[in-house]
């Protein structure tokens, strides 16, 4: 009611200009007991068929809508099963926050009552904190796991440490004395496979049994990964953002972050990871992270019951799994804020923040990397940078804000083929096939050999003295005095070499993410996006610096980059690179300067981070304005109402709402006049979830509205147990039963189903309006009345269609204005102008014909989920 | 459920065994501390990495490097290009984890077995081979847990202890099945 009459007040005032209406809305304000007569239009018999033209209706208003009680007021005997949802829907989250009040409230009361009471309240109170203090134990505990068992199972594709089976390469060479400066990663204890099958180290036989060994453990890691996601939880694949971004925004998908889920997810992405397929760990930890917290919230009656409830700690949880996986706690939390959260106050802000330090502090102290890091890749610069290196960054983040839109365009248009055609009948083919050539590909080269996190490490590493690789073969001279600023040197042949396989290994990323990203395995995306950004700017870098280096008199780098100066530090250049990759996939920019800064730890360097994400936002979104995951959940089409999209259409709920005009009559139940058989017909008949209350046939106005299952559950628990209810019972959602002949059998009550505080908007609320409710309440469904009838029901879906539809027509799409004025005679004045509103915006009579949107609402329907 | 009930049984008696024979033999050959050096080529003297199990505050050039590849006069300049990290790790940690996980990998692999071919064949003996066959033609479905369906019929009717246990892991097969459907067949989520 409140809502009703704001936007009567705000919008409504010019409206109705006949007098009829106007009276009539007034009395539906003063309430109760006005018996009043009103004709009906010819177009309002699309309520109910049988109503025939300019039919003299009596209306009773009975008085019975007590605005102010609630749901959960009139919740006497509670049915087990009423108030949840199925499988693909969507959440009603006003009512979900009702319910925890109102059970806040219920605790409160009881507090004082005595002292076990009193605990409960408390346990209560603190089960929030507890259960994100579980939530974030687990995944420190999980993410420490797959760390672990992912670099061991990687370089199980080279060879096996013999001493210790369990050690991967690095552990393995720990406490040797035998290495040596050059070679610095080679042990006696470490044997490659050519070692220890064909007993040669060197030489062309030993390579290519390598290589043969690498193909066979990087085909048999991937075949058992997909073979496990088949079997046992076909949820585990992908990266998990995209539904968990929709999950968070108010939709069930029953199991996806389940028990199963959480284990074969952990046990593949370890398989995935290994088996060296261009994706990393990150997204998917979030995913599991979010397992870890639904699972956890079982244990808690405050989350278990109530799904926005829930959803507040699976905000906290994926903050907890970014945390984690970069190592960013703070990064983690923004993240969450900024990419994946739908609803985030304050409260959940705090526990976010709180589990993504529990799952660091955890991390840290199972220290997987020995590094006493929690990421691989952690790098400490303490070089400055220079104004004129702007210029390069802004480059770098034209770079990653191109590459963000080639790899969305060109993943979305695969895997729509993997979606319609019948190439996705074969997912298990389709990992081995990519997974092979990737291996295939990837050896030769030994930058793609390399594991991605430990690819990155490296080029985010600077040239120091103390490295040896190819990317640090400067010509030096030995008897420089300097120790801790190296200045910039001339290139040597191992430069320019790994300049060559950087960029066939910049190619091969680039192609091999756009196949694998999508195949039925866990694979995240951050990490390829960061190792093709970090390619291209440690490129990017090496050029500047050797520009720099032999034309140190051009006037941008006279001023800083003298003779033996340190001027350029390519590593930076790979860290911006990654970053503004990371964000033109992702469009993230808050939470990802955020991140990198964390892994870099250097303050410093934010003004060039936030410069280049920046840049790619803009180059990106010139290209088309949703992120990778936006793109995969329109895709899918979940039912993803996204807050960052503006609505600027001028259409009008009435345009929006169903039923359409050629559709069969709105689907109603009346208060007190129907049969238990009546509703389970209609139930039956209809696929509708929920159906509007109304007064009577002949009064049409609202009372509430019920979900279709509570309807089904609450009917089948009365025939069970409550005696006397059978199929001719009267159902009776009003709160007094009407007076019946003595003979018929007892009724049922359903009013503890009804919902008695049902969103409603008038007809001619704009859209923009409606959408806005839709997004800042979590609405699950809203229903459209004129002069307090319903005329019909508008539901998230219905938004989301619309929404599409104008998407793919030419803008501004005003209503077609004949539609308007057959359908509403009442609110145009007698000469049939259109409201004042529409004055106001251009009305385009465009020649768009009804059969035509029918047509496409008929497609969409299909492809809707 | 049963399954899951094993799986941690199993899982239990793994990690206590890992535990154990952590303990046993414990890790002598590769210490769980470590003072690494890094000394960049100087002079004549090539770069050398060195390696000594020391503690923290003892971490520095001059205790890590035995005999000293330069002499007199040169070893302050050459310890001053070095570089010395103090790590640590826990080898324990790494074999525990390392084991367990490997071990659930090859129950899970074990059970997965187990459900696609083994599975099939003794259904196959118990419930004769014409109905089987038939059934088979009928749905055409060679995934495993096709069968779900038929023995949730089953096992609803005959209600034991037993059977309630068959009953939840058949309802989770079912569970499976539809997500798979939805995923592979359908592509309506997951794509």
């Amino acid at each position: 009611m409140e809502s009703e009459q704001l936007f009567r007040r705000g919008y409504y005032r010019n409206s109705y200009n006949s007098i009829t209406s106007a009276s009539s809305d007034e009395e539906l304000l003063d309430g109760a007991g006005v018996i009043m007569d009103f004709q009906t239009s010819e177009d309002d018999n699309l309520l109910d068929g049988d109503a025939s033209v300019g039919t003299h209706y009596t209306m009773t208003n009975g008085g019975s809508i007590n605005s102010s009680t609630h749901l959960l007021d009139l919740l006497d005997e509670p049915i087990p099963g009423v108030g949840t949802y199925d499988d693909f829907h969507t959440i009603d989250w006003v009512r979900e926050k009702c319910k925890d009040r109102e059970r806040h409230r219920r605790i409160n009361s009881k507090k004082k009552e005595s002292a076990w009471e009193m605990a409960k309240s408390l346990y209560d109170a603190w089960s929030g904190w507890l259960v994100v203090t579980l939530t974030g134990l687990a995944s420190g505990a999980l993410a420490g796991l797959i760390d672990i068992a992912a670099d061991w199972m990687t370089d199980l594709k080279e060879g096996i440490c013999l001493d210790a089976l369990w050690f991967n390469h690095e552990q393995c060479c720990w406490g040797s004395n035998k290495t040596t400066f050059e070679e610095r990663d080679k042990c006696p204890q470490w044997e490659t496979w050519a070692e220890l099958i064909i007993g040669q180290a060197e030489g062309p036989g030993s390579y290519i049994m390598n290589y043969i060994m690498y193909i066979f453990w990087a085909l048999s890691f991937a075949f058992l990964a997909v073979s496990l996601v088949k079997v046992f939880a076909p949820y585990a694949c992908g990266s998990g953002i995209p539904e968990i971004k929709t999950i968070l925004s108010g939709f069930i998908i029953r199991g996806y972050l389940g028990k199963w889920t959480l284990m074969i997810k952990t046990i593949t992405l370890v398989l995935a990871v290994a088996s060296g397929l261009s994706l990393g760990k990150e997204g998917p930890l979030v995913h599991v992270a979010c397992c870890c917290g639904n699972i956890f919230s079982y244990l808690f009656p405050k989350y278990s019951t109530n799904e926005a409830k829930k959803r507040e700690v699976l905000s906290a949880a994926s903050a907890a799994g970014v945390s984690v996986a970069f190592g960013a706690p703070i990064g983690g939390v923004l993240f969450s804020l900024e990419e994946v959260s739908y609803y985030f106050p304050l409260k959940t802000l705090w526990r976010s923040f709180f589990a993504a330090l529990v799952a660091a502090f955890v991390l840290r102290s199972i220290n997987p990397f020995g590094n006493s890091r929690l990421v691989l890749f952690y790098v400490e610069y303490h070089t400055p940078w220079y104004l004129f290196e702007l210029f390069p960054f802004i480059l770098l983040g034209v770079f990653g804000g191109l590459w963000g839109a080639f790899f969305i365009r060109a993943n979305i248009a695969w895997c729509r083929r993997r979606k319609s055609t019948k190439f996705g009948k074969y997912p298990v083919l389709e990992v081995i096939i990519v997974a092979a050539v990737t291996a295939v590909i990837a050896f030769p080269n030994p930058y793609t050999r390399l594991n991605t996190s430990e690819l990155i490490k490296q080029l985010f590493t600077d040239c120091g003295p103390l490295e040896s690789s190819s990317l640090c073969d400067y010509r030096n001279d030995m008897n420089a005095s300097k120790l801790v600023d190296i200045p910039d040197r001339p290139a040597g042949t191992g430069v320019y070499s790994a300049i060559w396989q950087l960029c066939l290994a910049l190619i091969f990323k680039i192609i091999m993410t756009v196949f694998t990203f999508g195949i039925k395995v866990p694979s995240g995306l951050f990490i390829p996006s960061m190792a093709i950004g970090a390619i291209a700017g440690r490129i990017v870098g090496i050029a500047v610096e050797q520009l720099a280096y032999y034309h140190h008199d051009w006037f941008i780098f006279k001023e800083w980059c003298e003779v033996g100066a340190d001027c350029i530090t390519p590593g930076l250049y790979a860290m911006v690179g990654a970053a503004a990759c990371l964000g033109g996939v992702t469009r993230m920019t808050v939470s990802l300067v955020v991140i990198v800064f964390e892994l870099t730890g250097g303050l410093e360097y934010i003004v060039p981070l936030m410069a280049a994400v920046m840049t790619s936002k803009w180059v990106g979104d010139a290209f088309g304005r949703e992120g990778i995951y936006e793109a995969h959940i329109r895709l899918n089409g979940y039912p993803f109402l996204d807050a960052k999209e503006e609505f600027t259409h001028t259409t009008l709920a009435a345009d929006v709402m169903r039923p359409r005009r050629s559709d069969p009559p709105l689907a109603v139940l009346t208060q007190d006049n129907m049969t238990v058989e009546d509703i389970e017909n209609l139930i039956n008949e209809t696929s509708y979830n929920g159906f509007p209350v109304i007064m009577s046939k002949e009064s049409q106005r609202l009372v509430g509205f019920a979900l279709r299952r509570d309807l089904t559950i609450a009917i089948e628990s009365a025939r069970k147990k409550q005696e006397g209810i059978v199929g001719s019972s009267r159902v009776c959602f009003a709160q007094h039963t009407p007076s019946l002949p003595a003979e018929s059998p007892r009724p049922l009550k359903l009013r503890s189903i009804l919902d008695m505080s049902p969103f409603t908007v008038t007809d001619h609320t704009p859209m923009e309006i409606v959408v806005d409710i839709f997004r800042k309440l979590g609405l699950r469904q809203c229903l459209v009345t004129h002069n307090g009838i319903v005329l019909g029901i508008i539901t998230k879906k219905n938004i989301l269609e619309h929404l599409e539809q104008l998407k793919q027509h030419v803008e501004p799409l005003a209503p077609p204005w004949h539609y308007n004025k057959k359908r509403y005679p009442p609110s145009y004045g007698p000469d049939g102008k259109p409201r004042p509103r529409i004055n106001n915006v251009q009305l385009n009579p465009i020649a768009e014909e009804r059969e035509e949107t029918e047509e496409e609402v008929h497609l969409l329907n299909s492809t809707m989920l | 459920m049963a399954a899951r009930a094993r799986l941690c049984s199993l899982l239990g008696s793994v990690l206590a065994l890992a535990a154990l024979v952590g303990q046993v033999t414990g890790v002598k050959n590769f210490e769980d501390v470590r003072c690494k050096c890094i000394c960049p080529p100087y002079k004549d003297q090539p770069g050398h990495i060195f390696n000594k199990n020391v503690s923290q505050k003892d971490c520095d050039c001059l205790h890590v490097v035995e005999s000293m590849p330069v002499s007199g006069p040169d070893v302050e300049a050459y310890c001053l290009r070095c570089e010395c990290k103090y790590e640590e790790r826990s080898s324990v940690t790494i074999k525990v984890t390392v084991i367990i996980y490997l071990s659930i990998l090859g129950l899970l692999l074990l059970y997965m077995v187990y459900l696609t071919l083994a599975e099939p064949i003794l259904k196959r003996r118990l419930f004769g081979h014409s109905q089987l066959i038939q059934r088979d033609e009928d749905i055409g479905d060679h995934q495993p847990f096709a069968n779900a369906h038929d023995v949730l019929a089953r096992s609803r009717s005959r209600a034991n202890v037993l059977n309630k246990v068959e009953y939840a892991q058949q309802r989770w097969k079912l569970q499976v099945q539809e997500q798979r459907k939805s995923v592979f067949d359908r592509h309506v989520v997951l794509s």
